[in-house]
């Protein structure tokens, strides 16, 4: 596997102003990524791990600092700029799945797609792929109200991958999953991972921060290395 | 680049799908405002069709009373006060004039016998009134020539005054006195059949006397006042110059001694008053389009904030600020068209049912068809423009943040 950086981060600070206080949520983050690489963040809540990953995923740019993806500066970029590489390079898995309610399956796959101005034709034909893909061929005319949790956190991998994104980007993807579907999910994390997708998911859960080939602890918004987790 | 055009066509198509399906899930919320434009457009369209149809059937009732008439009204100079018989007689020897009738109006007490009205309408006309309009008298004889010469007290009167003062008696032949006057009765005339404009704006009159003895009564020696037939075939306003250049020379060109007025002048008076009075009826009534915009701007804020997670989802999944805009904007544009044709559709059949009760005709008017669905699509854009650009500012971490 060629060892490529993916991203980099160099002494990433984030503030944010709540009234008189300043949350400095963030504490000079040093943190690179590689190509294919398949890590988790851990952490308790509040320790700054979503607004880590916020700005991993360009909703979000650091109060100070550099953010480098694939040779591009993230903080010199306009706000259209950022949709765009969301939409080409970033699939964002939720905590709670967060399909819209009046979009069937299929539909709700597609909608990335919509934004990113893809003809209806592929479309249809690339959402029907992935929902394949993660074992819901069947349930393509379903609403989200008709499917289980773990239908629905399948349906939003899905929506994540169809824009074929060189970056899974998970907040908890297992939260609202009970032991035998959170399981399931964090098999197919496995699965993309061998194909040389690079992953990075964040969870408060050691378990399944283990599943990951690394794992990197935030505490209070500092970072530490946890080591390498690659199988025993 | 044209796949990059479809894409973006697709998308748009995708947004009114979405906004189709919003809309059916807030069914009773989008009724309530669909409701507020429709009755805005409705009241513009009725109001306007019905104005229209008014308009309408006022110009041909006018050009049926016969275009190819003037109307002379003269104030005066100090030097002379009015037309005398010769004036008169010089217009009506000109080519384009067919004969001339003085209008001279007074209001008399009227008796016979022991009873008396007062405020009776006498009016005097001369004998080429009687000429054109054949159908006036009913019975008995016009007022002739002779009669205006001589000044005849003689006088045809409405069934009205038969009816009062000759119950049970031929009037004709009989005395009636008018101002202590006394009057031969020599004709019976009928209202109805007149079509000198005068009567219709005095409401008719119920005493006809030669012109030179209504003169006579009022102590006055020349006419003020007259109509003037043209002859077949000429234009009422050359004709109107004619007269007026002819009339500045019997005033020797004293300023303001008189106005000319033709008929077209009268119904453009007419019709601008109409016009400006739809205009301000239509102000009024978009007022309510204007109540309902805010109506849809209310909605769209709601949804707005409601929508916060799902736009702020939209934005994590590539959405484009425009591309949020533009479904926002979508939803509102579709709100007020929807609105908009059922205006259209109601305003129609409120108007027609005007128009059958008051008699006009039902003319469906494409500009205010066109007027109410522009005027709704623009209320939808721009009440639409505010929400639909707070949706695409939100920033995506404060919109999911709301998890």
């Amino acid at each position: 596997m060629t060892q490529d950086t993916f991203f980099e981060m160099r002494k990433v600070n984030k503030v944010y102003r709540m009234g008189d206080e300043d949350a400095h949520v963030l504490k000079d983050i040093d943190l690179s990524v590689d190509e294919g690489e398949y890590l988790s963040v851990l952490g308790p809540s509040g320790s700054g791990k979503s607004t880590l990953m916020n700005i991993i995923g360009c909703l979000d740019v650091a109060t100070s600092g550099e953010y480098v993806l694939r040779g591009r500066l993230i903080e010199d970029l306009t706000e259209g700029e950022l949709a765009r590489i969301r939409s080409r390079e970033i699939g964002f898995i939720f905590q709670n799945s967060q399909l819209l309610p009046r979009l069937t399956a299929q539909k709700n796959v597609e909608l990335p797609l919509v934004y990113a101005g893809v003809p209806p034709r592929e479309r249809r034909r690339r959402a029907k792929e992935m929902l394949d893909r993660v074992g819901l061929s069947e349930r393509r005319d379903h609403y989200p109200n008709q499917l289980s949790g773990g239908q629905q956190q399948r349906v939003a991998i899905a929506r994540a991958l169809v824009g074929n994104p060189s970056i899974l980007l998970a907040d908890e993807p297992t939260g609202a999953l009970d032991q035998k579907t959170g399981r399931q999910v964090m098999e197919l994390f496995g699965e993309l991972s061998r194909e040389g997708r690079t992953i990075i998911m964040i969870t408060h859960d050691m378990n399944i921060a283990a599943y990951a080939r690394r794992v990197v602890h935030i505490i209070d918004g500092e970072l530490q290395e946890g080591g390498d987790t690659s199988d025993a | 680049m044209l796949r990059r055009f479809f894409g973006t066509f697709a998308m748009l198509k995708e947004c009114v799908a979405m906004s189709l399906s919003n809309i059916r899930g807030n069914r009773m919320r989008s009724f309530l405002t669909v409701l507020g434009i429709m009755i805005g457009v409705t009241a513009v369209i009725a109001l306007i069709t019905t104005v229209s149809g008014v308009s309408d059937s006022l110009s041909s009732s006018f050009s049926s009373m016969g275009a190819g008439t003037l109307t002379v009204s003269v104030t005066g100079s100090d030097l002379k006060s009015g037309m005398t018989d010769t004036d008169l007689d010089e217009l009506a020897g000109l080519d384009i004039v067919d004969g001339i009738t003085p209008t001279v109006s007074l209001s008399a007490r009227v008796s016979r016998g022991g009873s008396y009205e007062t405020g009776i309408s006498v009016s005097g006309n001369s004998a080429y009134y009687f000429q054109t309009n054949e159908g006036v008298v009913e019975r008995g004889r016009a007022i002739n020539v002779v009669d205006t010469a001589n000044t005849s007290f003689v006088c045809l009167i409405s069934q009205e005054m038969v009816d009062t003062f000759f119950y049970g008696v031929d009037p004709i032949g009989e005395e009636l006195y008018i101002d202590g006057v006394p009057f031969l009765v020599v004709g019976l005339f009928s209202d109805e059949e007149s079509e000198s404009i005068a009567s219709i704006f005095s409401g008719g009159n119920d005493i006809l006397v030669p012109y030179t003895t209504a003169l006579k009564m009022n102590n006055e020696n020349v006419v003020t006042s007259f109509t003037i037939y043209l002859t077949d075939g000429v234009d009422s306003e050359a004709a109107a110059d004619v007269i007026e250049a002819e009339m500045d020379v019997m005033f020797s060109y004293e300023d303001d001694c008189f106005t000319v007025t033709t008929l077209s002048s009268v119904e453009n008076t007419m019709e601008e008053m109409l016009s400006m009075m739809t205009a301000l009826l239509a102000g009024i009534a978009s007022i309510a389009l204007l109540v309902g915009g805010i109506g849809i701007m209310n909605m769209m804020l709601t949804s707005v904030t409601e929508r916060t997670t799902e736009i702020g989802l939209k934005k994590a999944l590539g959405a484009l600020p425009w591309q949020i805009q533009a479904q926002f904007l979508i939803e509102s544009f579709l709100l007020s068209v929807i609105g908009g044709l059922a205006g259209v559709v109601a305003g129609l059949l409120l108007s027609f049912g005007l128009c059958q009760m008051m008699g006009t005709e039902f003319a469906l008017n494409p500009g205010a068809i066109a007027l109410g669905v522009g005027f709704s699509a623009a209320v939808g854009i721009i009440f639409g423009w505010a929400p639909a650009r707070k949706a695409s500012r939100l920033n995506p971490i404060d919109a999911l943040r709301s998890f």
